[in-house]
């Protein structure tokens, strides 16, 4: 009775059960295959695999079956195995100018070298629940294009370069020691790569929220959407004992190049400036929001006032999370009643000593009102 | 009606080794991390009282229930290791029983309720009563490690102030508590200060602990593991509870007893026992409460029980 | 073939030497003066003694940079070390997390990193391989750890060095932390320690 939480291995294990009895749901309702989650829920498995850290489409769907479709609890999941792997060595840059696109789009030119390429979007649906969905049982058929996309699909950004229009971006020496947010922790001022590992982990609605406030005037940049891309690029890895890369898988990624009017300052003359975001799998509302908050986090290198939460590094990365933060918020369902106990000690003492009455129950009831 | 339910005394002895579970390393992590968080403790102890950084793991439980303890522990534990696992004092707290479970199924290790048993505890908000002995290594489980950042939210200022000694902005908050209620009003993660260097935060033990911090026998570690800091205090180091020479750090008292054990010395936890708010008192430390009774010492009972039971 | 370098094995169950050997030198780090054991039973190449090998085998990797003295880098150690810890060997003491020196050509310690009033953990470990460690005797310790002093005799070490340890302490928070290894004996001084000569 006094021992506010009070377990043991059996209520451990009894609420697991029921846990699991919770998720299945109705027995007689068909269970869900991983294989259905990753195929028919694909959204949520990319975002899971971003943010968990992790590309992996089937251990993504098993976490987010696992999780009753709670996707911070299915990251955490993911992320918890992830940390458990062995690690081989770094890879090769990913080159999105390379990629297999399956969409792109740019904002700031109505036509452009490789073309603009919906693709699959909901941004022109009309969000009108469909009933005859509820029913099931269609088989939607896209047509094949007549042509193929076009192959070579610059960057944006690129042809902003070539007038000198944008911020040159160099990339590090090949044998530059690469940051891992997973192995070491953040040390502030953090470099950019630090922070776009961050984001990249980060939780989409944190970002989204931060991004969105910038541009409600906490920290505008002046974006433009340069350029959204979503397919496929080739991971390649380069043995020790090889000593050149070779092509180990595909990944499906969403790149969001941001294009940030800046009128210059004493250091750097007016141009354009990038903010980036990329994520695994179609993640498109996440890859902007992490542009937008890259961009932002950048206001150090322009000389531009700090002065919004999304330009605060620390407040920004300390706080981005999921893991973390659903972590310590929910350690408040821990027992804490010692700290409590102190507490009540002080408070007392504090009234005794403002002529207030103290303990009993008599006491307690003109103070309600307070 | 309210009735009284003693401390279990049920599987109070040291549980016997179990066998490990299958498909992961030794208490769980892999032995490069284990070398990463070691280096990290040898630090630590070099300097105590400083926050340590390090590379916290995802662990299979979540930030803010012990990772970091648990962190530490799985570095410091070995197979002959004797384990014992509180929360709030008590073995038998929900999370308590679930970290000794994993490390139970993980190092296979023996685990115990005792504290005179144990040579590891790993703990979260309380110091044993029963002192510790230089055979032991109390491991805190620690949420905000940095004493300061309730004053200070950002780490590259609080690394400064740590860095230059300088913790006038503790004292002046500590001091304003005393203009304007007449004492300091932290009552727990009451600030120390470490063999004379470093301002320490003792993870949310009440203040009734912190003098037992002081000349410990026993090694204290602890570990944050969300804010990805270890932190040591080595044996029979100085540790002194921040405190001014007109208002000297005192630490809580009660009127009562224990009611289960009769203790006037140990922390007592509040328990409500019925709807009129009528309160009883008994040890925090469930461990120690228990030993008591076993050696013969009897409380009141409580207010409702009508004498000592 | 002439270059070919026998490696001698590491840890038979490097999991388990390695979390004992780790608690022998944190019992150590935290008690400056009481000397523990090593009991693991390796045979690391000469000079490389069994206790030096062993806290390097528990506690080195290709994270911890690691400088050798010239007269304990031979292609046998270096070879050892490199295979089974996987550190890069440093030239510059400066930039070693852990570094290996015999007591009588101990290098000058203010050359190893001594870290950062920001970031004192950077330091440099040194390890110290002696002729002799003994408890009971000789130095007089103290400091944190301690309850009242220890008392710990070395031999092996050369002249000059306790001076030095003290403008070492000066510095604190930074400062190098000296790990002291006869054979299977070791002891620790972490930099909070302090050391009289004389009684």
């Amino acid at each position: 009775m006094y021992v506010a939480v009070k377990g043991g291995d059996q209520a451990i294990e009894n609420s697991q059960k029921l846990l699991a009895e919770e998720r299945r749901g109705d027995p007689r309702v068909p269970e869900l295959t991983l294989a259905q989650i990753r195929e028919q829920m694909s959204l949520a498995v990319d975002r899971v695999m971003t943010e968990g850290s992790l590309y992996d489409p089937e251990l993504a769907a098993l976490a987010i079956k696992q999780a009753r479709g709670d996707l911070v609890e299915a990251i955490f999941l993911l992320r918890a195995y992830r940390t458990t792997l062995p690690r081989f060595g770094i890879g090769e840059p990913i080159d999105t100018a390379a990629m297999a696109v399956r969409r792109r789009i740019s904002a700031t030119y109505k036509d452009l070298p490789g073309g603009q390429l919906l693709g699959a979007s909901f941004d022109y649906t009309h969000r009108l629940l469909d009933f005859a969905l509820a029913a099931g049982d269609e088989r939607p058929v896209a047509e094949i294009a007549p042509e193929g996309v076009e192959p070579g699909m610059p960057h944006v950004a690129d042809i902003l370069n070539h007038e000198g229009l944008i911020e040159a971006e160099e990339p590090d020496a090949d044998d530059a020691p690469v940051f891992d947010l997973t192995r070491e922790s953040p040390r502030y001022p953090a470099d950019r790569a630090a922070r776009l590992q961050n984001l990249a982990r980060g939780d989409e609605g944190w970002l989204l929220g931060l991004g969105y406030s910038t541009q409600r005037g906490y920290g505008n940049n002046h974006p433009f959407a340069g350029e959204i891309r979503v397919g496929e690029v080739a991971v390649e890895f380069a043995p020790e004992e090889l000593g050149f890369p070779i092509e180990i898988g595909e990944i499906t990624v969403t790149e969001c190049q941001m294009v940030n009017q800046f009128k210059g300052s004493a250091n750097v003359p007016p141009q354009f400036t990038r903010g980036y975001g990329l994520t695994f799998g179609h993640c498109e509302r996440k890859a902007m929001a992490m542009a937008l908050v890259d961009r932002a986090l950048r206001a150090d290198e322009f000389a531009e006032p700090i002065e919004a939460p999304a330009q605060d590094e620390e407040f920004v990365m300390a706080h981005s999370d999921n893991v973390e933060a659903s972590g310590f918020v929910q350690h408040l369902k821990l027992p804490h009643y010692v700290d409590f106990q102190a507490e009540l000690v002080t408070v007392r003492a504090l009234r005794r000593k403002a002529g207030l009455a103290v303990d009993g129950p008599d006491s307690a009831v003109p103070d309600a009102a307070e | 009606m309210s009735t009284v339910i003693p401390h279990p005394t049920a599987s109070t002895a040291t549980e016997a080794t179990q066998a490990r579970i299958e498909g992961y390393n030794f208490a769980y992590l892999d032995e490069q991390t284990k070398r990463m968080i070691r280096r990290a403790i040898l630090k630590a102890v070099a300097v105590p009282g400083y926050q340590v950084p390090f590379g916290s793991r995802e662990m299979p439980l979540p930030y803010g229930w012990g990772t970091g303890g648990i962190q530490v522990t799985a570095a410091v534990i070995g197979p002959d290791d004797t384990l014992k696992v509180i929360d709030q004092g008590a073995d038998d707290t929900t999370n308590a029983v679930n970290i000794r479970r994993f490390f139970a199924k993980t190092a296979g290790v023996a685990t115990t309720d005792r504290t005179v048993d144990a040579s590891i505890i790993q703990t979260r908000h309380r110091i044993p009563e029963t002192p510790l002995t230089e055979d032991q290594i109390l491991v805190y489980q620690v949420p905000i490690p940095e004493p300061l950042r309730q004053l200070e939210p950002r780490e590259s200022e609080t690394r400064k102030m740590h860095a230059l000694e300088e913790y006038g902005v503790m004292h002046v908050s500590l001091y304003e508590d005393i203009a304007k209620f007449g004492r300091i009003t932290r009552s727990y993660n009451y600030p120390v200060r470490v063999n004379g260097r470093y301002v320490m935060a003792p993870s949310p033990i009440p203040k009734f602990d912190n003098p037992k911090m002081d000349r410990m026998p026993a090694l204290q570690l602890f570990g944050a593991g969300r804010e990805k800091r270890i932190y040591a205090v080595p044996p029979y180091t100085e540790v002194k509870s921040l405190d001014f020479e007109d208002h000297p750090f005192e630490v809580e008292t009660w009127e009562e007893n224990c009611a289960l054990c009769g203790a006037g010395d140990s922390y007592l936890d509040e328990v409500i026992v019925d709807d009129q708010g009528t309160k009883m008192y008994v040890c925090s430390d469930s461990d120690y409460c228990r030993e008591r009774r076993e050696a013969g010492h009897v409380g009141d009972g409580g207010p409702n029980s009508g004498g000592p039971q | 073939m002439a270059d070919t370098i026998d490696i001698r094995p590491g840890f038979a169950d490097p999991v388990a030497a390695s979390q004992k050997v780790f608690r022998a030198v944190l019992d150590a780090m935290s008690r400056p003066g009481r000397i523990g054991t090593i009991d693991e039973t390796i045979e690391p190449p000469a000079p490389l003694s069994v206790g030096a090998a062993s806290l390097l085998l528990a506690l080195a990797d290709h994270d911890t940079p690691l400088w050798l003295a010239p007269e304990i880098r031979t292609p046998a150690t270096a070879a050892f070390l490199r295979f089974h810890c996987g550190s890069p060997l440093t030239d510059d003491p400066g930039e070693a997390a852990f570094a290996v020196a015999t007591g009588d050509s101990l290098p000058a310690l203010d050359g190893f990193s001594v870290g950062d009033d920001a970031w004192p953990e950077t330091s440099t470990t040194v390890i110290v391989q002696l002729d002799e460690l003994t408890e009971g005797s000789g130095l007089t310790l103290t400091g944190p750890g301690i309850a009242t002093e220890h008392r710990l005799a070395v031999t092996g070490l050369r002249d000059g060095v306790w001076p030095e340890w003290t403008a070492n302490g000066a510095l604190f928070p930074r400062g190098i932390d000296l790990v002291l290894v006869a054979d299977r004996r070791i002891a620790a001084l972490p930099r909070t320690t302090a050391v009289r000569t004389e009684d």
